[in-house]
C-alpha cells in the first residue's frame, strides 16, 4: 500500500473496526438523537445559522489574534459587529464586552491603527450600555497613559467620570450642584477619580497613575492623602501594594524616618518576606530607639525564614554584621529569643552540609557570611562552619581567618556547657 | 406563507416546467445570493411598509435546508391539490442518466462510468417515467430527490468498481499506476489514488472558503425591521452603531480586490484537459478495473458490502442511521464529498444509497438468513 492509503488508515482511531461491513451491528447509535438532546438547552429550537455565523466568526477572530494576523482579525471583526443586532437578548447584552476586548486588542496592535482610531472606537463603545461606560473609560485612559498622553488621559477621564457621576448620583442633590459648578477642564476635576478610588477595592494601576498625575502637577498633599487613604482605610481589602506605594512616595518626599518606619511596620506584618524589609532593617538600625534595634533583628530573622530569600547575600551580610553588633551591645537576650523558635529547624534549613558544599560552589562570599552566622549561632563545631573554615581559597583566606576570630569571640554557644 | 414556503413554491413551478435546475442548485443559488431570500424585503418598493408580524416572516436567520424545503414542496403540492406533473422522460435534465453524467463530470470521474450508472438505473427501475414523475394525488405522494438519487447511484457504482473497503481501491490504484508508468502514450487507466489526491485538495479548499464566507456573512440589512414604533428607535440606533463600527474597521482592512460576484452556475467545479496542475480524469479509461468475461466486461471486483443491513420498519422518520465510524474512510470521503456538493446532510445521502441498494439487491434483503458479503457479477 502506498502512502496515501496508509495516511488514511493512520488517521483512523484505535477502536475502528477493520471490517467496514457492519456484521455485529448490535450497538444502536442514533446520531440524530444527540442533536435533539443538544437543543434542550435552547428550548427545543435548533441553533439558527445566524448564531452559527457569529460563533464561527468569533472563532476566526480568536485564531487570527493568536497568530497575530491583525488584518484578518479586523476583517472578521467587521462582520462580527452584527452580533449587536442579535435577536437573542442574552447574546446581545454580552456582546459589547467581547467586542471591546477584541476590538481594543486589534486596534492596539494593528499597524494602520492610530490613537485617533482608538479614541473613536472607545467613545463609541462607551455609549453602548451604561455599565460598560466607566470600565471602558478607565481602560481608555490607561491606553492613553501608555502612549504618554498624560493630559489627554486626564481630560478624557475627568470628563467621562463627571458625566458618569452625574448619572450615578441622581439622588444626591448637593453633590450634583457642586459637580455641576465645576466647569474647568483642569486637572482639579480629577477629584471625581478620587471618588472612584474611595470605593473599596483594588485599584492599583489607577492609583499609581493618578498619583503620578498629581505629582506631575505638584499636588503633593493630594497625593499623600490618596495614598494614605488607600493604605489605611479599613474598608479596603488588605493590600500590600498600597503600603509600598505610600512608602515609595514618602521616600521621594524625604519624609522623617519615624514616618517611614511606621509605614513599613505594617508591611512587615503583612508580607515579612518582602524585599523592602531589608530597607526597613536599615532604617531601624539607624534609628535611636532601642525597640527599633530589637525589631531590626526580628525583621532580619523574619526575612531569612523564607525559602525565597535563602540565597540573598545582602540579608546574610546584614545578619552577620548585626549579630556581632547586637552581641557587642550586650543584647544576648534578644538573640536568644529569636533563636529559640528557630534552633530546631534553621540548622537543616540553612546550615546542612549539603548547603555548605552547594553554597561554596555557587557563591563563596555568600558562604562566608552564612558561615559566620552559623558559627555564632551554632558554635564552631557545626558542620557548616567547619566545612567553610577548612576551605582554602586565595581570595578569601583573610576573610575566613576573620570569621574564625569573630566566632571565637562572639559565639552564643559555649563549648563547655 | 413564509419565505421557505415561497421557495418551495418556486421549486414546484420549476419542476412543472422541467427546468434544468435541481433543488440543491436552487438552494445553493440562494446561499450565494443570486436569489433574494435573506433580506428580500430590501428590494420591495418604498411604499410597502413592513412592521409587526412581517418581521417574523422576513427577518430570516437561517438558510433553507434541503430536507425542510423538500417536505414543504410536498405539503404545498398536496394543499394546492395539484394534478400529476408533466412526465419526466429520458430526455429531461432531471432523468438520472443525465444527472449522473452531470455529476460525474463535476467530480472529475471518467466518462466511461456513465455506462455503469445507466446500467444501475435500468436495473433498479428508477429511470421509469412513472417512478420519476411527481404525483401529489398518489397515495404515497413523493417526489424523487433527483439530485440526491443521481449522486447515490454514482456512489453505488464506485462501490461496485472499487469496493471502498480501504484496501482494494488502493491495490487497484497500484496496478493502474504501474500500467500508466509503462504506457505513457496510451489512454491512461483511471487511478483512484490520484483522483483522491486531486479531489481532496480541491474540496478542502472549497470547504474552507465556504466556511469563511459563512463566518463573514452579514445577515442584517440596511433597513432594519422592527415590531412596533417603540422598537423602531432602538433598532435604528443599533443599526447606526453597527454601521459606524464597521466603517471604522473596514478602513483597517486592506482594500484588497473584492471577489467579483460570480454569475450563477450549475457547476461548482470545472475540469479541463491539459491542465497540469489539476488533472482531469474525464478521458481516463476503466480497463484497469474491468475484465473480460465471455462477450462482455465485468468488474474485477466481485464483492460488495451493503450500506444498511436492516431497514427500520417502525414509524420513525428515518429508515436507517449513519454512524461514520462504522464505515471505511474511503466511503466516508465519498459521502462527505457529495454531501458537500449538494449541501445536504451525510445521513441523507447515506440513506439514499441504502435505498438504491435495497432495490438492487432485493433478493438479498428478502432472505432471512444474513450473509456477510454478497457476490454479484456485473454484466454489460
Amino acid at each position: 500500500m502506498s502512502d496515501f492509503s496508509e495516511e488514511l488508515i493512520r488517521s483512523k482511531t484505535e477502536d475502528d473496526k477493520e471490517e467496514s461491513c457492519v456484521f455485529s451491528g448490535t450497538g444502536m447509535s442514533f446520531p440524530w438523537l444527540q442533536k435533539h438532546i443538544g437543543t434542550v438547552e435552547t428550548g427545543g429550537k435548533k441553533e439558527k445559522d445566524f448564531a452559527q455565523t457569529t460563533s464561527a466568526c468569533l472563532g476566526f477572530i480568536q485564531e487570527a489574534l493568536l497568530k497575530h494576523q491583525w488584518q484578518q482579525a479586523a476583517d472578521y471583526m467587521h462582520s462580527y459587529f452584527q452580533i449587536l443586532e442579535d435577536s437573542d437578548s442574552h447574546k446581545r447584552q454580552a456582546a459589547p464586552e467581547i467586542i471591546w476586548k477584541l476590538g481594543s486588542e486589534i486596534l492596539f496592535y494593528h499597524p494602520k491603527s492610530s490613537v485617533e482610531t482608538f479614541n473613536t472606537f472607545a467613545d463609541r463603545m462607551k455609549n453602548i450600555g451604561v455599565m460598560n461606560y466607566l470600565k471602558i473609560s478607565l481602560q481608555h485612559a490607561l491606553y492613553l497613559l501608555h502612549h504618554g498622553m498624560l493630559e489627554d488621559a486626564n481630560r478624557n477621564l475627568s470628563f467621562h467620570l463627571r458625566t458618569f457621576s452625574l448619572w450615578a448620583d441622581e439622588d444626591d442633590y448637593a453633590y450634583n450642584t457642586a459637580s455641576q459648578n465645576m466647569f474647568d477642564h483642569s486637572w482639579k476635576t480629577s477629584v471625581n477619580l478620587r471618588a472612584l478610588i474611595q470605593t473599596p477595592g483594588v485599584w492599583d494601576p489607577f492609583v499609581k497613575s493618578y498619583v503620578e498625575m498629581l505629582e506631575f502637577y505638584g499636588d503633593q498633599d493630594g497625593a499623600r492623602e490618596v495614598l494614605t487613604n488607600y493604605a489605611y482605610d479599613e474598608k479596603f481589602p488588605s493590600n500590600p501594594n498600597a503600603h509600598i506605594y505610600l512608602y515609595n512616595f514618602l521616600k521621594r518626599e524625604k519624609a522623617p524616618r519615624e514616618k517611614l518606619i511606621s509605614v513599613l511596620k505594617i508591611l512587615y506584618q503583612i508580607v515579612p518576606s518582602h524585599k523592602l524589609m531589608l530597607e526597613f532593617h536599615r532604617l531601624l538600625r539607624k534609628s535611636e530607639k532601642e525597640d527599633h534595634h530589637k525589631l531590626g533583628l526580628e525583621v532580619l530573622f523574619g526575612v531569612l525564614d523564607f525559602a525565597g530569600c535563602t540565597k540573598n547575600i545582602t540579608a546574610w551580610k546584614y545578619l552577620a554584621k548585626y549579630l556581632r553588633q547586637t552581641l557587642m551591645g550586650n543584647h544576648l537576650a534578644w538573640v536568644q529569643e529569636e533563636w529559640k523558635t528557630r534552633k530546631n529547624w534553621w540548622p537543616s534549613f540553612h546550615f546542612s552540609s549539603f548547603w555548605a558544599k552547594s553554597d561554596w560552589k555557587e557563591d563563596k562570599a555568600l558562604a562566608c557570611e552564612k558561615a559566620l552566622v552559623a558559627g555564632i549561632l551554632l558554635g564552631k563545631g557545626c558542620r557548616y562552619f567547619r566545612f567553610i573554615s577548612k576551605q582554602d581559597d586565595q581570595v578569601l583566606r583573610k576573610k575566613i581567618k576573620q570569621i574564625k576570630k569573630s566566632v571565637k569571640k562572639h559565639s552564643v554557644v559555649n563549648p563547655g556547657l | 406563507m413564509t419565505m421557505p414556503r415561497t421557495l418551495a413554491f418556486c421549486y414546484l413551478s420549476l419542476l412543472w416546467q422541467r427546468e434544468t435546475i435541481t433543488l440543491s442548485d436552487l438552494l445553493r443559488f440562494v446561499e450565494e445570493g443570486h436569489i433574494p431570500y435573506i433580506n428580500a424585503f430590501q428590494h420591495f418598493p418604498e411604499e410597502m411598509k413592513l412592521y409587526g408580524r412581517d418581521k417574523g416572516i422576513f427577518a430570516i436567520e437561517s438558510w433553507p435546508t434541503y430536507e425542510d424545503i423538500y417536505k414543504k414542496v410536498i405539503e404545498i403540492a398536496k394543499f394546492l391539490d395539484l394534478p400529476r406533473f408533466p412526465d419526466i422522460t429520458e430526455d429531461s435534465y432531471l432523468h438520472p442518466n443525465i444527472l449522473c453524467m452531470k455529476y460525474l463530470m463535476e467530480v472529475n470521474l471518467p466518462d466511461e462510468m456513465n455506462d455503469l450508472t445507466c446500467q444501475v438505473v435500468k436495473m433498479t427501475g428508477i429511470g421509469e417515467v412513472d417512478f420519476l414523475t411527481f404525483d401529489p394525488i398518489a397515495k404515497m405522494a413523493k417526489t424523487v430527490k433527483y439530485d440526491v438519487q443521481a449522486v447515490a447511484v454514482i456512489v453505488v457504482v464506485l462501490k461496485l468498481l472499487f469496493l471502498l473497503d480501504d484496501n482494494l481501491e488502493w491495490t487497484l490504484s497500484n496496478i493502474a499506476e504501474k500500467y500508466n508508468e509503462k504506457n505513457k502514450e496510451d489512454k491512461p487507466w483511471f487511478d483512484f489514488r490520484k483522483w483522491y489526491q486531486v479531489m481532496k485538495k480541491s474540496i478542502d479548499e472549497k470547504k474552507q472558503k465556504w466556511e469563511e464566507a459563512r463566518a463573514k456573512y452579514l445577515w442584517k440589512s440596511e433597513k432594519p425591521l422592527y415590531h412596533s414604533s417603540i422598537d423602531r428607535a432602538v433598532v435604528y440606533k443599533r443599526r447606526e452603531m453597527v454601521v459606524s463600527l464597521q466603517k471604522q474597521f473596514s478602513a483597517l482592512v486592506d482594500s484588497a480586490p473584492t471577489v467579483e460576484k460570480k454569475s450563477p452556475s450549475s457547476f461548482q467545479f470545472n475540469w479541463t484537459e491539459g491542465d497540469s496542475a489539476r488533472t482531469c480524469f474525464h478521458g481516463h479509461g476503466l480497463q484497469g478495473i474491468l475484465k473480460k468475461k465471455g462477450q462482455s466486461l465485468t468488474t474485477k471486483n466481485s464483492l460488495y458490502w451493503l450500506s444498511t443491513q436492516k431497514f427500520c420498519r417502525s414509524y420513525c422518520k428515518h429508515v436507517t442511521t449513519y454512524e461514520e465510524s462504522n464505515f471505511s474512510l474511503s466511503y466516508q470521503f465519498i459521502i462527505n464529498l457529495f454531501s458537500f456538493l449538494l449541501r445536504i446532510k451525510t445521513s441523507s445521502l447515506h440513506e439514499e444509497v441504502s435505498l438504491i441498494e435495497k432495490i438492487l439487491f432485493k433478493r438479498k434483503y428478502g432472505k432471512t438468513k444474513k450473509k456477510s458479503r454478497s457476490r454479484k457479477g456485473r454484466k454489460y
